[in-house]
């Protein structure tokens, strides 16, 4: 009953002709920008919060736009997928394997519609999810001290490295960076300046929007110019996008079962959603293919994967609203939007600010209405946005990129700290070097080194208070099994992601 | 041939060290708490050391790197967004942009005239769009735009 209240309390908030408005922006951006191959959620996201700031949007309306982009993105990858065979973001890698095939057949317009709505499904039933789970780890993250919390951000880090790269030394080096460059700046519990280099531009440390920016937008701009030349152009022609009856029946399970494992997928910590579709995809074909048809076009090789990525979405949204820790390289940045708007996820945030939370499920279950919509019947009008060529759409995107950023700060040095962090998010990610948890470390360090030091200082400088109580040790040994299996079975578990860098971590 | 994942390991050792060094001279105030502001950086620095070690020792297989061409072009992408982070005061949203977008277009292969073209799309869109539409403050030039 509880739920249903907040739930209608969510739907005030959500219904409002601003909202809707900007719900309605958000998915036809979202599917735009996962659609373009070379912009997924986490870029689109990141260079869409600044402009979101500077609009003077208040939390909740922000948040409604940008979980609508993130949502809408993960509908969007399919069409690039099952058009040109290019994954639109890296989620959506998954959808060429028996999305392309049946394009090719002549059945584009069959695919798109099925997996449109296999991705409603997905993120419909994740949405529940995050409405009756969230508040219950709510429950259980009133339990935790700050030990607890310091183990609960190493978890993050040690899951986080194990899926997202192929070298978990690369890992920790990416977490080290991320968490030293948080450290920029004046301690907040004792007022000293660290690391700032007598530069008055760092002592408030470095902003994780031009961090984030630089990383993810300005970087792809650098990789575009490496691969010049890449133009898209659509071979296949549009059919009527419709679902016959006999596949709906046929894919039924298949959506089930991709929802199902997507948003566990989603829920655990660093897992996010290409973790999802991989595993969506690959328990489908264990269970379903028994003609040996998937890769060549089978429907349900489809809709397992697309229910999948969309089910994680919803799930990783879970621990990054109750515990403000991110499932994904996207939430992460929505983490870092809640955290400029002065709002920090946790039991806190349901306490007081239970219309942030509700307007913005509600808002999710009214966006997921809208990108099906979208979808299915203008699917040909997304389609054909596909065409805008590399040598248009990079350009716009650094300048948009600039525009957000000097629109936040005003500053010429951050717009260069942005491009320095272009570059190096560039090379990292030619060394295989994962950018997620530099991030995470940026986002989290500062509250990751007040929980060490609070703990710390409650047992007057034991150390042993780090695993003083069976929750702590719980969340330690998770940590040591994320970091260490993925090192055995790694490469079981792993998306394989090809050769050329569409190192969109979801 | 010096592999690229030694280069990254030995400068992510000498980065964890300077790191480290660095917290050592952190000067403490009068507040002081159990931990105090040092320990926290020493343990990043410690595990950034550890990481570049065994990529230093254990190197991945090489990355595919772009040629010189490439190499070039991308050098010549981040002077073009220096130049225009240095020029957007100075010059003014519009100008500055439609002239940096410009040469990226060009270099993204775009014929000359397209790249002109689409640059001064992608400013003058964006002015008006971000500016007049919605409001957003862009960066003013002795033009007032």
């Amino acid at each position: 009953m509880e739920l249903l209240d907040s739930l209608a309390q969510g739907f005030a908030v959500a219904l409002t002709l601003e909202n809707l408005g900007l719900a309605l922006l958000g998915c036809f951006l979202g599917t735009i920008i996962g659609a373009l191959p070379g912009l997924g959620p986490s870029n689109g996201v990141a260079i869409l919060i600044p402009l979101a700031f500077t609009l003077g949007l208040p939390a909740t309306p922000a948040l409604i736009l940008l979980t609508s982009v993130y949502y809408g993105c993960m509908y969007g990858g399919r069409i690039s997928s099952i058009l040109l065979n290019i994954p639109g973001d890296e989620p959506a890698l998954m959808t060429t394997l028996d999305g392309y095939p049946l394009a090719k057949q002549g059945r584009a317009g069959e695919a798109l519609a099925l997996s449109g709505l296999a991705s409603f499904v997905g993120s419909f039933f994740a949405t529940i999810g995050v409405a009756l789970f969230a508040p219950l780890l709510v429950k259980v993250a009133l339990l935790f001290g700050p030990a607890e919390y310091f183990a609960l951000f190493t978890l993050a880090f040690a899951t986080l490295g194990g899926v997202s790269s192929k070298n978990q030394a690369k890992s920790a080096m990416a977490a080290a960076l991320g968490l030293g460059i948080a450290m920029i700046g004046i301690d907040g519990s004792t007022g000293v300046y660290r690391f700032t280099f007598g530069n008055i531009h760092l002592l408030d440390g470095i902003d994780f929007l031009v961090a984030i920016v630089g990383l993810f937008a300005i970087s792809e701009v650098f990789l575009f110019m490496e691969h010049k030349g890449a133009e898209s152009a659509i071979g296949t022609r549009l059919d009527r996008i419709t679902i016959p009856l006999a596949t709906l029946k046929r894919t039924l399970g298949a959506m089930a079962r991709g929802t199902g494992i997507g948003f566990i997928a989603g829920v655990l910590p660093g897992a996010g959603a290409s973790l999802g579709s991989f595993v969506a995809y690959t328990i489908e074909k264990r269970t379903s293919d028994r003609q040996g048809t998937f890769g060549k076009g089978d429907v349900r090789g489809l809709a397992a994967p697309e229910a999948g990525n969309n089910a994680s979405a919803g799930g990783a949204l879970i621990p990054m609203l109750s515990l403000g820790v991110p499932g994904s390289g996207t939430t992460a940045v929505l983490l870092a939007m809640l955290l400029t708007l002065n709002i920090t996820p946790g039991p806190l945030l349901f306490q007081r600010n239970p219309d942030v939370v509700w307007g913005l499920i509600a808002a999710l279950f009214i966006a997921n209405v809208m990108l099906l919509l979208m979808n299915i019947p203008l699917v040909g009008l997304f389609a054909r946005v596909l065409q805008v060529p590399a040598r248009i759409l990079m350009p716009a995107v650094a300048m948009v990129s600039f525009v957000g950023i000097y629109g936040i700060s005003g500053s010429t040095f951050e717009l260069l700290l942005m491009i320095a962090f272009g570059v190096g998010g560039y090379v990292l990610r030619k060394l295989d070097v994962p950018l997620v948890p530099v991030i995470l470390g940026i986002l989290l360090g500062n509250q990751m080194e007040d929980n060490l030091r609070r703990a710390l200082s409650i047992s007057n400088g034991d150390w042993g208070i780090l695993w003083g109580s069976p929750l702590a040790i719980g969340l330690w040994s998770f940590a040591v099994v994320g970091f260490v299996a993925p090192m055995i079975v790694g490469r079981m578990l792993r998306p394989r992601v090809p050769a050329a860098e569409t190192a969109d971590p979801d | 041939m010096i592999r690229s994942d030694r280069i990254l390991g030995a400068v992510g050792l000498i980065l964890g060290v300077a790191f480290i060094w660095g917290a050592t001279l952190i000067e403490t105030g009068f507040i002081v708490d159990a931990l105090g502001p040092k320990s926290f950086p020493i343990i990043i620095g410690s595990v950034l050391v550890l990481g570049s070690g065994y990529v230093l020792v254990r190197p991945d297989p090489e990355p595919a790197w772009p040629a010189l061409a490439g190499v070039l072009e991308i050098l010549g992408a981040i002077v073009v967004l220096i130049g225009y982070a240095l020029a957007l005061e100075p010059v003014g949203f519009v100008i500055s942009t439609a002239v940096a977008a410009s040469l990226l277009s060009w270099r993204l292969g775009s014929s000359p005239l397209g790249g002109v073209l689409c640059g001064i799309g992608i400013s003058v869109g964006i002015y008006v769009i971000f500016h007049l539409v919605l409001g957003l403050s862009l960066a003013r030039g002795p033009l007032g735009f």
